[in-house]
Protein backbone atom coordinates (compact mmCIF):
# COMPACT_ATOMS: atom_id res chain seq x y z
CA UNK A 1 0.00 0.00 0.00
CA UNK A 2 1.41 3.27 -0.93
CA UNK A 3 0.68 5.22 2.45
CA UNK A 4 1.98 2.48 4.37
CA UNK A 5 5.62 4.21 4.46
CA UNK A 6 4.72 7.88 4.96
CA UNK A 7 5.10 9.20 8.47
CA UNK A 8 1.22 10.63 8.04
CA UNK A 9 -1.04 11.87 11.18
CA UNK A 10 -2.46 8.57 11.20
CA UNK A 11 -0.06 6.44 10.66
CA UNK A 12 1.77 7.85 13.66
CA UNK A 13 -1.15 7.90 15.43
CA UNK A 14 -1.76 3.73 14.58
CA UNK A 15 1.70 3.08 15.52
CA UNK A 16 1.27 4.79 19.13
CA UNK A 17 -1.48 3.17 19.27
CA UNK A 18 -0.24 -0.37 18.63
CA UNK A 19 3.06 0.51 20.28
CA UNK A 20 0.88 1.22 23.41
CA UNK A 21 -0.64 -1.87 22.88
CA UNK A 22 2.83 -3.71 22.78
CA UNK A 23 3.57 -1.70 25.96
CA UNK A 24 0.47 -3.69 27.66
CA UNK A 25 1.56 -7.12 26.62
CA UNK A 26 5.07 -6.84 27.90
CA UNK A 27 4.76 -5.11 31.18
CA UNK A 28 3.73 -7.84 33.11
CA UNK A 29 6.96 -10.07 32.06
CA UNK A 30 9.23 -6.93 32.55
CA UNK A 31 7.81 -6.80 36.26
CA UNK A 32 8.18 -9.90 36.29
CA UNK A 33 11.96 -10.36 35.20
CA UNK A 34 12.70 -6.79 37.93
CA UNK A 35 10.76 -8.47 40.89
CA UNK A 36 12.86 -11.46 40.36
CA UNK A 37 15.86 -9.23 41.51
CA UNK A 38 14.31 -7.63 44.74
CA UNK A 39 13.60 -8.97 47.68
CA UNK A 40 9.95 -8.65 49.10
CA UNK A 41 10.39 -5.35 50.61
CA UNK A 42 11.62 -3.60 47.95
CA UNK A 43 8.45 -5.29 46.16
CA UNK A 44 6.24 -3.80 47.74
CA UNK A 45 8.20 -0.19 48.10
CA UNK A 46 6.50 3.11 46.95
CA UNK A 47 7.35 3.79 43.61
CA UNK A 48 8.17 0.21 43.25
CA UNK A 49 10.96 -0.82 41.32
CA UNK A 50 10.97 -0.46 37.57
CA UNK A 51 14.61 -1.56 36.79
CA UNK A 52 16.82 -4.89 38.15
CA UNK A 53 17.78 -5.16 41.50
CA UNK A 54 20.89 -7.25 43.44
CA UNK A 55 19.03 -10.09 45.32
CA UNK A 56 18.43 -12.33 42.46
CA UNK A 57 20.51 -15.04 44.29
CA UNK A 58 18.91 -14.54 47.30
CA UNK A 59 15.56 -15.30 46.01
CA UNK A 60 16.65 -18.20 44.24
CA UNK A 61 18.30 -19.42 47.66
CA UNK A 62 14.92 -19.07 49.04
CA UNK A 63 13.19 -20.43 46.55
CA UNK A 64 15.31 -23.51 47.37
CA UNK A 65 14.66 -23.29 51.23
CA UNK A 66 10.58 -23.60 50.58
CA UNK A 67 10.42 -25.91 47.45
CA UNK A 68 12.64 -28.87 45.96
CA UNK A 69 12.55 -26.23 42.89
CA UNK A 70 15.10 -28.30 40.86
CA UNK A 71 13.19 -31.31 40.89
CA UNK A 72 10.09 -29.33 40.13
CA UNK A 73 12.30 -27.69 36.47
CA UNK A 74 13.59 -31.61 36.23
CA UNK A 75 10.17 -32.92 36.57
CA UNK A 76 8.99 -30.18 33.87
CA UNK A 77 11.69 -31.14 31.67
CA UNK A 78 11.16 -34.67 31.83
CA UNK A 79 7.18 -34.43 31.19
CA UNK A 80 7.44 -32.07 28.69
CA UNK A 81 10.66 -33.76 26.79
CA UNK A 82 8.69 -37.30 26.55
CA UNK A 83 5.57 -35.67 25.72
CA UNK A 84 7.30 -33.92 22.81
CA UNK A 85 9.27 -36.81 22.00
CA UNK A 86 6.95 -39.41 21.60
CA UNK A 87 4.45 -36.62 19.69
CA UNK A 88 6.75 -36.51 17.13
CA UNK A 89 7.09 -39.63 16.55
CA UNK A 90 3.57 -40.98 16.72
CA UNK A 91 1.96 -38.18 15.45
CA UNK A 92 4.25 -38.11 12.13
CA UNK A 93 3.40 -41.77 11.46
CA UNK A 94 -0.45 -41.32 12.18
CA UNK A 95 -0.29 -38.11 9.71
CA UNK A 96 2.20 -40.39 7.41
CA UNK A 97 -0.57 -43.27 7.09
CA UNK A 98 -3.29 -40.52 6.23
CA UNK A 99 -1.04 -38.67 3.72
CA UNK A 100 0.12 -41.47 1.88
CA UNK A 101 -1.69 -44.40 2.52
CA UNK A 102 -4.73 -45.58 1.16
CA UNK A 103 -7.21 -47.69 3.46
CA UNK A 104 -10.41 -48.68 4.24
CA UNK A 105 -11.78 -46.36 6.73
CA UNK A 106 -9.90 -43.57 6.27
CA UNK A 107 -12.14 -40.87 5.62
CA UNK A 108 -13.88 -41.99 8.98
CA UNK A 109 -10.87 -42.86 10.87
CA UNK A 110 -9.44 -38.72 9.97
CA UNK A 111 -12.61 -37.32 10.88
CA UNK A 112 -12.83 -39.28 13.71
CA UNK A 113 -9.12 -37.96 14.86
CA UNK A 114 -10.16 -34.27 13.93
CA UNK A 115 -13.64 -34.45 16.05
CA UNK A 116 -11.51 -35.14 18.91
CA UNK A 117 -10.30 -32.08 18.96
CA UNK A 118 -13.44 -30.80 19.61
CA UNK A 119 -14.69 -32.17 22.69
CA UNK A 120 -14.05 -29.81 25.95
CA UNK A 121 -11.19 -31.10 28.15
CA UNK A 122 -12.85 -30.18 31.07
CA UNK A 123 -15.13 -33.08 30.64
CA UNK A 124 -12.58 -35.33 30.93
CA UNK A 125 -10.81 -34.36 34.30
CA UNK A 126 -13.09 -36.29 36.37
CA UNK A 127 -12.99 -39.42 34.59
CA UNK A 128 -9.71 -39.38 33.65
CA UNK A 129 -8.34 -38.96 37.30
CA UNK A 130 -10.27 -42.22 38.07
CA UNK A 131 -8.68 -44.21 35.11
CA UNK A 132 -5.33 -43.13 36.36
CA UNK A 133 -6.40 -43.98 39.69
CA UNK A 134 -7.46 -47.46 38.36
CA UNK A 135 -4.27 -47.57 36.91
CA UNK A 136 -2.29 -46.65 39.43
CA UNK A 137 -1.05 -43.81 37.61
CA UNK A 138 -1.70 -41.28 40.37
CA UNK A 139 1.51 -39.10 41.73
CA UNK A 140 3.38 -40.43 38.48
CA UNK A 141 4.70 -38.65 35.23
CA UNK A 142 3.15 -40.94 33.36
CA UNK A 143 -0.27 -39.86 34.01
CA UNK A 144 1.33 -36.82 31.92
CA UNK A 145 2.90 -37.59 29.28
CA UNK A 146 0.83 -40.70 28.01
CA UNK A 147 -2.59 -39.87 27.11
CA UNK A 148 -1.35 -36.92 25.28
CA UNK A 149 1.84 -38.78 23.56
CA UNK A 150 -0.50 -38.91 20.27
CA UNK A 151 -1.96 -35.60 19.90
CA UNK A 152 -4.90 -35.27 17.31
CA UNK A 153 -3.61 -31.20 16.46
CA UNK A 154 -0.35 -32.71 15.64
CA UNK A 155 -1.64 -35.94 13.12
CA UNK A 156 -3.19 -32.89 11.35
CA UNK A 157 -0.52 -30.59 10.98
CA UNK A 158 1.75 -34.01 10.31
CA UNK A 159 -0.77 -34.91 7.33
CA UNK A 160 -1.18 -31.75 5.84
CA UNK A 161 2.66 -31.26 5.89
CA UNK A 162 3.29 -34.68 4.44
CA UNK A 163 0.88 -34.77 2.58
CA UNK A 164 1.67 -31.34 0.46
CA UNK A 165 5.39 -31.45 1.25
CA UNK A 166 6.91 -34.46 0.36
CA UNK A 167 6.56 -35.47 -3.61
CA UNK A 168 4.66 -38.82 -4.06
CA UNK A 169 7.55 -40.01 -6.55
CA UNK A 170 10.36 -40.32 -3.71
CA UNK A 171 8.17 -42.55 -1.28
CA UNK A 172 6.83 -44.85 -4.63
CA UNK A 173 11.25 -44.83 -5.48
CA UNK A 174 11.63 -45.75 -2.02
CA UNK A 175 9.56 -48.56 -2.01
CA UNK A 176 10.27 -49.99 -5.74
CA UNK A 177 13.86 -50.11 -4.17
CA UNK A 178 12.57 -52.42 -1.78
CA UNK A 179 12.03 -50.18 1.65
CA UNK A 180 9.66 -51.40 3.93
CA UNK A 181 6.87 -49.30 5.39
CA UNK A 182 8.67 -48.53 8.40
CA UNK A 183 11.83 -47.63 6.68
CA UNK A 184 10.23 -45.23 4.09
CA UNK A 185 9.05 -43.62 7.05
CA UNK A 186 11.81 -43.00 8.55
CA UNK A 187 14.69 -42.74 6.10
CA UNK A 188 12.71 -41.24 3.44
CA UNK A 189 9.75 -39.06 5.39
CA UNK A 190 11.30 -38.35 8.58
CA UNK A 191 14.35 -36.37 7.31
CA UNK A 192 12.19 -34.05 4.79
CA UNK A 193 9.51 -33.22 7.87
CA UNK A 194 12.07 -30.81 10.03
CA UNK A 195 9.82 -27.68 9.75
CA UNK A 196 6.62 -29.18 10.58
CA UNK A 197 8.60 -31.32 13.61
CA UNK A 198 10.20 -28.22 14.91
CA UNK A 199 6.38 -26.61 14.79
CA UNK A 200 4.67 -29.36 15.96
CA UNK A 201 7.62 -30.51 18.98
CA UNK A 202 7.35 -26.40 19.61
CA UNK A 203 4.00 -26.68 20.30
CA UNK A 204 3.36 -29.47 22.40
CA UNK A 205 6.58 -28.81 24.29
CA UNK A 206 5.28 -25.21 25.44
CA UNK A 207 1.20 -27.28 26.06
CA UNK A 208 2.77 -29.53 28.16
CA UNK A 209 5.71 -27.22 29.51
CA UNK A 210 2.42 -24.86 30.90
CA UNK A 211 0.36 -27.82 31.71
CA UNK A 212 -1.85 -26.65 34.93
CA UNK A 213 -5.06 -28.48 35.11
CA UNK A 214 -3.31 -31.94 33.93
CA UNK A 215 -0.27 -32.06 36.92
CA UNK A 216 -3.45 -30.66 39.25
CA UNK A 217 -5.65 -33.51 39.10
CA UNK A 218 -2.45 -36.43 39.39
CA UNK A 219 0.14 -35.10 41.37
CA UNK A 220 0.62 -35.36 44.87
CA UNK A 221 3.83 -35.44 46.28
CA UNK A 222 5.51 -32.31 46.25
CA UNK A 223 8.63 -33.61 44.97
CA UNK A 224 6.31 -34.70 42.03
CA UNK A 225 4.83 -30.97 40.74
CA UNK A 226 6.07 -29.48 37.80
CA UNK A 227 6.71 -26.23 37.94
CA UNK A 228 3.19 -24.65 37.56
CA UNK A 229 2.06 -26.48 40.13
CA UNK A 230 5.10 -25.71 42.63
CA UNK A 231 4.66 -22.04 42.33
CA UNK A 232 1.02 -21.98 43.12
CA UNK A 233 2.00 -24.01 46.03
CA UNK A 234 4.12 -21.33 47.16
CA UNK A 235 1.77 -18.71 47.47
CA UNK A 236 -0.03 -17.88 50.77
CA UNK A 237 -2.56 -15.81 52.03
CA UNK A 238 -0.50 -13.53 54.05
CA UNK A 239 3.33 -13.91 53.78
CA UNK A 240 4.16 -15.52 50.43
CA UNK A 241 7.80 -14.59 49.16
CA UNK A 242 6.86 -12.53 46.52
CA UNK A 243 10.74 -12.14 45.33
CA UNK A 244 11.45 -15.93 45.30
CA UNK A 245 8.31 -16.89 44.02
CA UNK A 246 8.67 -13.96 40.82
CA UNK A 247 12.62 -15.48 40.14
CA UNK A 248 10.65 -19.04 40.52
CA UNK A 249 8.54 -17.59 37.79
CA UNK A 250 10.91 -16.10 35.87
CA UNK A 251 13.03 -19.47 35.81
CA UNK A 252 9.83 -21.27 34.38
CA UNK A 253 9.47 -18.53 31.79
CA UNK A 254 12.72 -18.20 30.05
CA UNK A 255 13.19 -21.06 28.40
CA UNK A 256 9.60 -20.50 26.38
CA UNK A 257 10.27 -16.94 25.71
CA UNK A 258 13.73 -17.71 24.47
CA UNK A 259 12.61 -20.75 22.06
CA UNK A 260 9.92 -18.12 21.24
CA UNK A 261 12.24 -14.96 20.05
CA UNK A 262 14.08 -17.54 17.27
CA UNK A 263 10.92 -19.36 16.05
CA UNK A 264 8.23 -17.03 16.50
CA UNK A 265 6.63 -16.64 12.81
CA UNK A 266 6.77 -20.42 12.52
CA UNK A 267 4.82 -21.05 15.66
CA UNK A 268 2.42 -18.35 15.24
CA UNK A 269 1.99 -19.67 11.29
CA UNK A 270 1.50 -23.63 12.63
CA UNK A 271 -0.84 -22.85 15.67
CA UNK A 272 -3.29 -21.08 13.56
CA UNK A 273 -2.88 -23.20 10.32
CA UNK A 274 -4.27 -26.36 12.40
CA UNK A 275 -7.11 -24.01 14.01
CA UNK A 276 -7.91 -22.01 10.69
CA UNK A 277 -8.17 -25.04 8.70
CA UNK A 278 -9.59 -27.50 11.31
CA UNK B 1 -1.88 -46.01 -4.87
CA UNK B 2 -3.57 -48.38 -7.39
CA UNK B 3 -1.67 -47.19 -10.56
CA UNK B 4 1.49 -47.98 -8.69
CA UNK B 5 0.50 -51.97 -8.07
CA UNK B 6 -0.21 -51.64 -11.79
CA UNK B 7 3.29 -50.28 -13.06
CA UNK B 8 4.91 -52.31 -10.15
CA UNK B 9 3.31 -55.37 -12.46
CA UNK B 10 4.40 -54.10 -15.29
CA UNK B 11 8.17 -53.34 -14.77
CA UNK B 12 8.21 -56.91 -13.08
CA UNK B 13 10.63 -59.32 -14.71
CA UNK B 14 8.05 -61.71 -16.68
CA UNK B 15 9.37 -64.63 -15.32
CA UNK B 16 9.34 -64.72 -10.66
CA UNK B 17 10.99 -67.02 -8.67
CA UNK B 18 8.54 -68.66 -6.46
CA UNK B 19 10.63 -67.08 -3.58
CA UNK B 20 10.11 -63.47 -5.12
CA UNK B 21 6.71 -64.20 -5.28
CA UNK B 22 6.34 -64.35 -1.70
CA UNK B 23 8.45 -61.84 -0.60
CA UNK B 24 6.05 -59.37 -2.97
CA UNK B 25 2.95 -61.32 -1.34
CA UNK B 26 4.20 -60.58 2.01
CA UNK B 27 5.58 -56.77 1.25
CA UNK B 28 1.77 -56.03 -0.48
CA UNK B 29 0.31 -57.37 1.92
CA UNK B 30 2.00 -55.51 4.80
CA UNK B 31 1.75 -52.27 2.79
CA UNK B 32 -2.03 -52.80 3.39
CA UNK B 33 -1.39 -53.10 7.39
CA UNK B 34 0.84 -50.50 7.68
CA UNK B 35 -1.48 -47.64 8.03
CA UNK B 36 -3.34 -49.44 10.44
CA UNK B 37 -0.61 -49.47 12.46
CA UNK B 38 0.98 -46.28 12.28
CA UNK B 39 -2.72 -44.99 13.37
CA UNK B 40 -3.19 -47.36 15.77
CA UNK B 41 -1.37 -45.28 19.02
CA UNK B 42 -3.60 -42.64 18.82
CA UNK B 43 -6.68 -44.61 18.34
CA UNK B 44 -5.31 -46.63 21.75
CA UNK B 45 -4.96 -43.80 23.47
CA UNK B 46 -7.92 -41.54 22.42
CA UNK B 47 -9.79 -44.72 23.89
CA UNK B 48 -8.34 -45.49 26.88
CA UNK B 49 -8.12 -41.73 27.97
CA UNK B 50 -10.66 -39.96 25.68
CA UNK B 51 -13.37 -42.15 24.79
CA UNK B 52 -13.81 -44.16 27.61
CA UNK B 53 -13.63 -41.51 30.51
CA UNK B 54 -16.15 -39.34 28.83
CA UNK B 55 -18.46 -42.69 28.35
CA UNK B 56 -17.30 -43.39 31.98
CA UNK B 57 -17.90 -39.88 33.18
CA UNK B 58 -22.16 -40.46 31.62
CA UNK B 59 -22.31 -43.97 34.10
CA UNK B 60 -21.08 -41.82 36.87
CA UNK B 61 -23.50 -38.63 36.38
CA UNK B 62 -26.30 -41.25 37.10
CA UNK B 63 -24.98 -42.65 40.29
CA UNK B 64 -23.93 -41.71 43.54
CA UNK B 65 -20.52 -42.78 44.52
CA UNK B 66 -18.41 -42.06 47.45
CA UNK B 67 -14.92 -41.84 46.10
CA UNK B 68 -13.52 -43.22 49.25
CA UNK B 69 -15.57 -45.93 49.65
CA UNK B 70 -13.95 -47.99 46.17
CA UNK B 71 -15.84 -48.59 42.98
CA UNK B 72 -18.36 -51.17 44.40
CA UNK B 73 -20.21 -48.43 46.64
CA UNK B 74 -21.71 -46.98 43.78
CA UNK B 75 -25.36 -46.75 43.48
CA UNK B 76 -27.43 -45.72 40.42
CA UNK B 77 -29.45 -42.82 41.04
CA UNK B 78 -30.63 -41.85 37.77
CA UNK B 79 -31.22 -38.24 37.34
CA UNK B 80 -31.24 -37.66 40.52
CA UNK B 81 -27.33 -36.05 40.57
CA UNK B 82 -28.49 -33.80 37.37
CA UNK B 83 -31.59 -32.62 39.61
CA UNK B 84 -29.60 -31.80 42.75
CA UNK B 85 -27.41 -29.73 40.76
CA UNK B 86 -29.79 -27.79 38.51
CA UNK B 87 -31.60 -26.53 42.17
CA UNK B 88 -28.56 -26.16 43.68
CA UNK B 89 -28.16 -22.49 43.94
CA UNK B 90 -24.81 -22.21 43.39
CA UNK B 91 -24.84 -24.21 40.44
CA UNK B 92 -26.70 -21.34 39.21
CA UNK B 93 -24.42 -18.38 40.49
CA UNK B 94 -21.27 -20.80 39.05
CA UNK B 95 -23.02 -20.50 35.62
CA UNK B 96 -24.22 -16.57 36.21
CA UNK B 97 -20.46 -15.63 36.56
CA UNK B 98 -19.12 -17.82 33.95
CA UNK B 99 -21.68 -16.15 31.51
CA UNK B 100 -20.35 -12.64 33.06
CA UNK B 101 -17.14 -13.45 32.38
CA UNK B 102 -17.47 -14.51 28.97
CA UNK B 103 -18.74 -11.61 28.27
CA UNK B 104 -16.62 -9.02 29.90
CA UNK B 105 -13.25 -10.51 28.38
CA UNK B 106 -14.78 -11.99 24.97
CA UNK B 107 -16.50 -8.97 23.41
CA UNK B 108 -13.52 -6.64 24.37
CA UNK B 109 -11.05 -9.27 23.16
CA UNK B 110 -12.92 -8.98 19.55
CA UNK B 111 -14.14 -5.40 20.06
CA UNK B 112 -10.37 -4.83 20.19
CA UNK B 113 -8.43 -7.62 18.22
CA UNK B 114 -10.40 -6.80 15.11
CA UNK B 115 -9.45 -2.84 14.63
CA UNK B 116 -5.96 -3.64 16.05
CA UNK B 117 -5.61 -6.22 13.00
CA UNK B 118 -6.86 -4.08 10.55
CA UNK B 119 -4.52 -1.22 11.90
CA UNK B 120 -1.04 -4.16 12.01
CA UNK B 121 -2.19 -5.21 8.18
CA UNK B 122 -2.82 -2.03 7.22
CA UNK B 123 0.19 0.12 8.34
CA UNK B 124 3.19 -2.17 9.70
CA UNK B 125 5.53 -3.94 7.45
CA UNK B 126 8.96 -4.08 8.33
CA UNK B 127 7.94 -4.51 12.01
CA UNK B 128 5.18 -6.40 11.56
CA UNK B 129 6.40 -9.66 12.87
CA UNK B 130 8.21 -8.44 15.70
CA UNK B 131 4.89 -6.81 16.87
CA UNK B 132 2.50 -10.07 16.11
CA UNK B 133 5.40 -12.08 18.01
CA UNK B 134 4.77 -9.40 20.96
CA UNK B 135 1.11 -9.60 21.03
CA UNK B 136 1.55 -13.71 20.86
CA UNK B 137 3.77 -13.81 24.01
CA UNK B 138 1.22 -14.18 26.94
CA UNK B 139 -0.59 -17.06 24.73
CA UNK B 140 2.30 -19.18 24.96
CA UNK B 141 3.19 -18.20 28.98
CA UNK B 142 2.17 -20.12 31.65
CA UNK B 143 -1.40 -19.14 33.04
CA UNK B 144 -0.28 -19.90 36.49
CA UNK B 145 3.08 -17.40 36.19
CA UNK B 146 0.37 -15.13 34.94
CA UNK B 147 -1.83 -14.94 37.73
CA UNK B 148 1.16 -15.02 39.78
CA UNK B 149 2.53 -11.40 38.44
CA UNK B 150 -1.30 -10.24 38.10
CA UNK B 151 -1.46 -10.71 41.87
CA UNK B 152 1.32 -8.67 42.97
CA UNK B 153 0.28 -6.15 40.21
CA UNK B 154 -3.48 -5.22 41.57
CA UNK B 155 -2.52 -5.85 45.17
CA UNK B 156 -4.32 -3.54 47.06
CA UNK B 157 -1.64 -1.88 49.65
CA UNK B 158 1.24 -1.97 47.10
CA UNK B 159 0.63 -2.88 43.66
CA UNK B 160 2.04 -0.85 40.78
CA UNK B 161 -1.35 -0.70 39.21
CA UNK B 162 -3.16 1.34 42.31
CA UNK B 163 0.56 3.36 42.95
CA UNK B 164 -0.14 4.85 39.19
CA UNK B 165 -3.83 5.40 39.42
CA UNK B 166 -4.97 8.39 41.69
CA UNK B 167 -7.16 8.40 44.34
CA UNK B 168 -7.77 6.16 46.91
CA UNK B 169 -6.05 2.49 46.56
CA UNK B 170 -8.97 -0.03 44.57
CA UNK B 171 -9.14 -3.38 46.53
CA UNK B 172 -9.30 -5.25 42.97
CA UNK B 173 -8.17 -8.60 44.35
CA UNK B 174 -10.57 -8.52 47.60
CA UNK B 175 -13.70 -6.70 46.50
CA UNK B 176 -16.54 -9.06 44.79
CA UNK B 177 -17.03 -6.55 41.53
CA UNK B 178 -13.04 -5.34 41.30
CA UNK B 179 -12.26 -9.21 41.48
CA UNK B 180 -14.50 -9.80 38.15
CA UNK B 181 -13.01 -6.69 36.33
CA UNK B 182 -9.54 -7.84 37.54
CA UNK B 183 -10.25 -11.39 36.02
CA UNK B 184 -11.72 -10.35 32.91
CA UNK B 185 -9.07 -8.54 31.97
CA UNK B 186 -6.43 -10.91 32.66
CA UNK B 187 -8.43 -13.26 30.17
CA UNK B 188 -8.86 -10.69 27.71
CA UNK B 189 -4.92 -9.15 28.23
CA UNK B 190 -3.94 -13.23 27.39
CA UNK B 191 -5.97 -13.95 24.56
CA UNK B 192 -6.30 -10.98 22.61
CA UNK B 193 -3.15 -11.37 20.69
CA UNK B 194 -4.22 -14.78 19.73
CA UNK B 195 -7.14 -13.06 18.29
CA UNK B 196 -5.18 -10.41 16.53
CA UNK B 197 -3.34 -13.48 14.77
CA UNK B 198 -5.88 -15.26 13.46
CA UNK B 199 -7.99 -12.05 12.16
CA UNK B 200 -4.46 -11.41 10.58
CA UNK B 201 -4.52 -14.79 8.60
CA UNK B 202 -7.32 -13.75 7.25
CA UNK B 203 -6.88 -10.20 6.46
CA UNK B 204 -3.13 -11.56 4.31
CA UNK B 205 -6.24 -13.58 2.02
CA UNK B 206 -7.86 -10.60 0.85
CA UNK B 207 -6.41 -8.93 -2.18
CA UNK B 208 -4.77 -5.77 -1.96
CA UNK B 209 -6.58 -4.33 -4.93
CA UNK B 210 -10.06 -4.18 -3.25
CA UNK B 211 -8.24 -1.48 -0.97
CA UNK B 212 -6.57 0.24 -3.80
CA UNK B 213 -9.61 0.38 -5.80
CA UNK B 214 -11.08 1.63 -2.71
CA UNK B 215 -8.38 4.50 -1.90
CA UNK B 216 -8.57 5.12 -5.65
CA UNK B 217 -12.38 5.88 -5.14
CA UNK B 218 -11.76 8.05 -2.28
CA UNK B 219 -12.44 5.85 0.37
CA UNK B 220 -10.82 6.36 4.04
CA UNK B 221 -9.30 3.99 6.09
CA UNK B 222 -12.78 3.54 8.41
CA UNK B 223 -14.61 3.06 4.98
CA UNK B 224 -12.33 0.40 3.88
CA UNK B 225 -12.42 -1.34 6.94
CA UNK B 226 -16.02 -1.18 7.58
CA UNK B 227 -16.94 -2.07 3.64
CA UNK B 228 -14.47 -4.48 2.37
CA UNK B 229 -12.64 -5.96 5.57
CA UNK B 230 -15.22 -6.76 7.65
CA UNK B 231 -17.62 -8.56 5.52
CA UNK B 232 -14.91 -10.48 4.19
CA UNK B 233 -13.96 -11.49 7.73
CA UNK B 234 -17.41 -12.56 8.84
CA UNK B 235 -16.05 -16.13 9.02
CA UNK B 236 -13.00 -15.42 10.89
CA UNK B 237 -14.99 -13.58 13.11
CA UNK B 238 -17.31 -16.45 13.12
CA UNK B 239 -14.80 -19.15 13.87
CA UNK B 240 -12.69 -16.90 16.23
CA UNK B 241 -15.64 -15.91 18.51
CA UNK B 242 -16.51 -19.77 18.54
CA UNK B 243 -12.98 -20.53 19.82
CA UNK B 244 -13.53 -17.41 22.65
CA UNK B 245 -16.91 -18.79 23.63
CA UNK B 246 -15.90 -22.36 23.88
CA UNK B 247 -12.80 -21.49 26.05
CA UNK B 248 -14.48 -18.84 28.35
CA UNK B 249 -17.11 -21.00 29.31
CA UNK B 250 -14.76 -23.56 30.63
CA UNK B 251 -12.96 -20.77 32.59
CA UNK B 252 -11.02 -22.23 35.66
CA UNK B 253 -7.23 -21.23 35.81
CA UNK B 254 -7.22 -17.42 35.89
CA UNK B 255 -10.18 -17.18 38.81
CA UNK B 256 -8.73 -20.47 40.24
CA UNK B 257 -4.98 -19.54 40.51
CA UNK B 258 -5.89 -15.47 41.28
CA UNK B 259 -8.17 -15.33 43.79
CA UNK B 260 -7.16 -18.08 46.86
CA UNK B 261 -9.89 -20.81 47.52
CA UNK B 262 -10.21 -19.02 51.21
CA UNK B 263 -10.59 -15.93 50.08
CA UNK B 264 -13.68 -13.70 50.44
CA UNK B 265 -15.02 -13.03 47.13
CA UNK B 266 -14.11 -16.79 46.13
CA UNK B 267 -17.78 -17.41 45.53
CA UNK B 268 -18.30 -14.44 43.55
CA UNK B 269 -15.70 -15.03 40.54
CA UNK B 270 -16.56 -19.54 40.94
CA UNK B 271 -17.39 -20.37 37.63
CA UNK B 272 -18.67 -23.94 36.51
CA UNK B 273 -15.68 -25.23 35.68
CA UNK B 274 -14.10 -24.42 39.38
CA UNK B 275 -17.62 -25.71 41.01
CA UNK B 276 -17.44 -28.89 38.91
CA UNK B 277 -13.61 -28.95 40.26
CA UNK B 278 -14.58 -28.18 43.90
CA UNK B 279 -17.62 -30.70 44.04
CA UNK B 280 -15.29 -33.77 42.74
CA UNK B 281 -11.97 -32.89 44.34
CA UNK B 282 -12.92 -31.20 47.86
CA UNK B 283 -16.52 -32.62 48.34
CA UNK B 284 -15.85 -36.08 47.04
CA UNK B 285 -18.85 -35.92 45.13
CA UNK B 286 -17.61 -37.44 41.77
CA UNK B 287 -21.38 -38.22 40.75
CA UNK B 288 -23.09 -34.65 40.77
CA UNK B 289 -19.83 -32.89 39.54
CA UNK B 290 -20.10 -35.45 36.09
CA UNK B 291 -23.30 -34.81 36.21
CA UNK B 292 -22.45 -30.48 36.39
CA UNK B 293 -19.92 -31.08 32.99
CA UNK B 294 -21.83 -32.49 31.30
CA UNK B 295 -24.89 -29.60 32.00
CA UNK B 296 -22.25 -27.29 30.97
CA UNK B 297 -21.31 -29.23 28.10
CA UNK B 298 -24.86 -29.17 26.63
CA UNK B 299 -24.71 -25.53 27.44
CA UNK B 300 -21.79 -24.55 25.22
CA UNK B 301 -23.12 -26.82 22.83
CA UNK B 302 -26.05 -24.80 22.59
CA UNK B 303 -24.81 -21.38 23.13
CA UNK B 304 -22.19 -22.37 20.02
CA UNK B 305 -25.26 -23.68 17.77
CA UNK B 306 -27.29 -20.15 18.78
CA UNK B 307 -23.77 -18.37 17.62
CA UNK B 308 -23.65 -20.05 14.02
CA UNK B 309 -27.36 -19.29 14.16
CA UNK B 310 -26.81 -15.53 14.72
CA UNK B 311 -23.56 -16.04 11.73
CA UNK B 312 -25.98 -17.80 9.52
CA UNK B 313 -25.70 -20.26 7.29
CA UNK B 314 -22.79 -18.87 5.12
CA UNK B 315 -20.12 -17.62 7.87
CA UNK B 316 -20.42 -21.37 9.02
CA UNK B 317 -20.06 -23.20 6.11
CA UNK B 318 -17.44 -20.94 4.92
CA UNK B 319 -15.17 -22.52 8.22
CA UNK B 320 -16.30 -25.79 7.66
CA UNK B 321 -14.96 -26.44 4.28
Amino acid sequence: MSHADRLTPSRVMTLALVGAGVVLLAAPFWFTFVFATHDRADIFANPPPLWFGTHFLANVALLLERLPFWRNLGMSLYVATMTTALNLVLCALAGYAFAVHEFAGKKILFALVVGSMMLPSFLNMIPTFMVMDLLGWIDSPRALYVPGAAGALGIFLMRQYIGSAIPRDLIDAARMDGCGELRTFWSVVMPLCGPALGTLGLITFINAWNNFVGPLVVMRSVEHYTLPLALRSMQSPNNTEWGALMAGSAIAMLPLLVAFVFSARRLVAGLTAGAVRG
Amino acid sequence: MNNMLTSDAATAPPALVPADASRARWRRRARKLAPYAFIAPFFVLFGVFGLFPLLFSIWLSLHQWDAAAGLAAMHWVGLENYKYAVTDPWFAKSLLNTLWFAVASGVPQHLVALPLAFLIHTTLKRSRNFVVGAYFVPYVTSSVAIALIFTTLFSKDFGVINAMLPGPPIDWLGDAFWARITIAFVVFWRYLGWNVVLYLSALQVISGDLYEAATLDGASRWQQFRYIALPLLKPMMFFAITLTLIGNLQLFEEPFILIPPDSGVATSVMTTAMFMYRMAFSDGDFGTASAVSWLLFFIIAALTWGNSRLFGKEGASDVAR
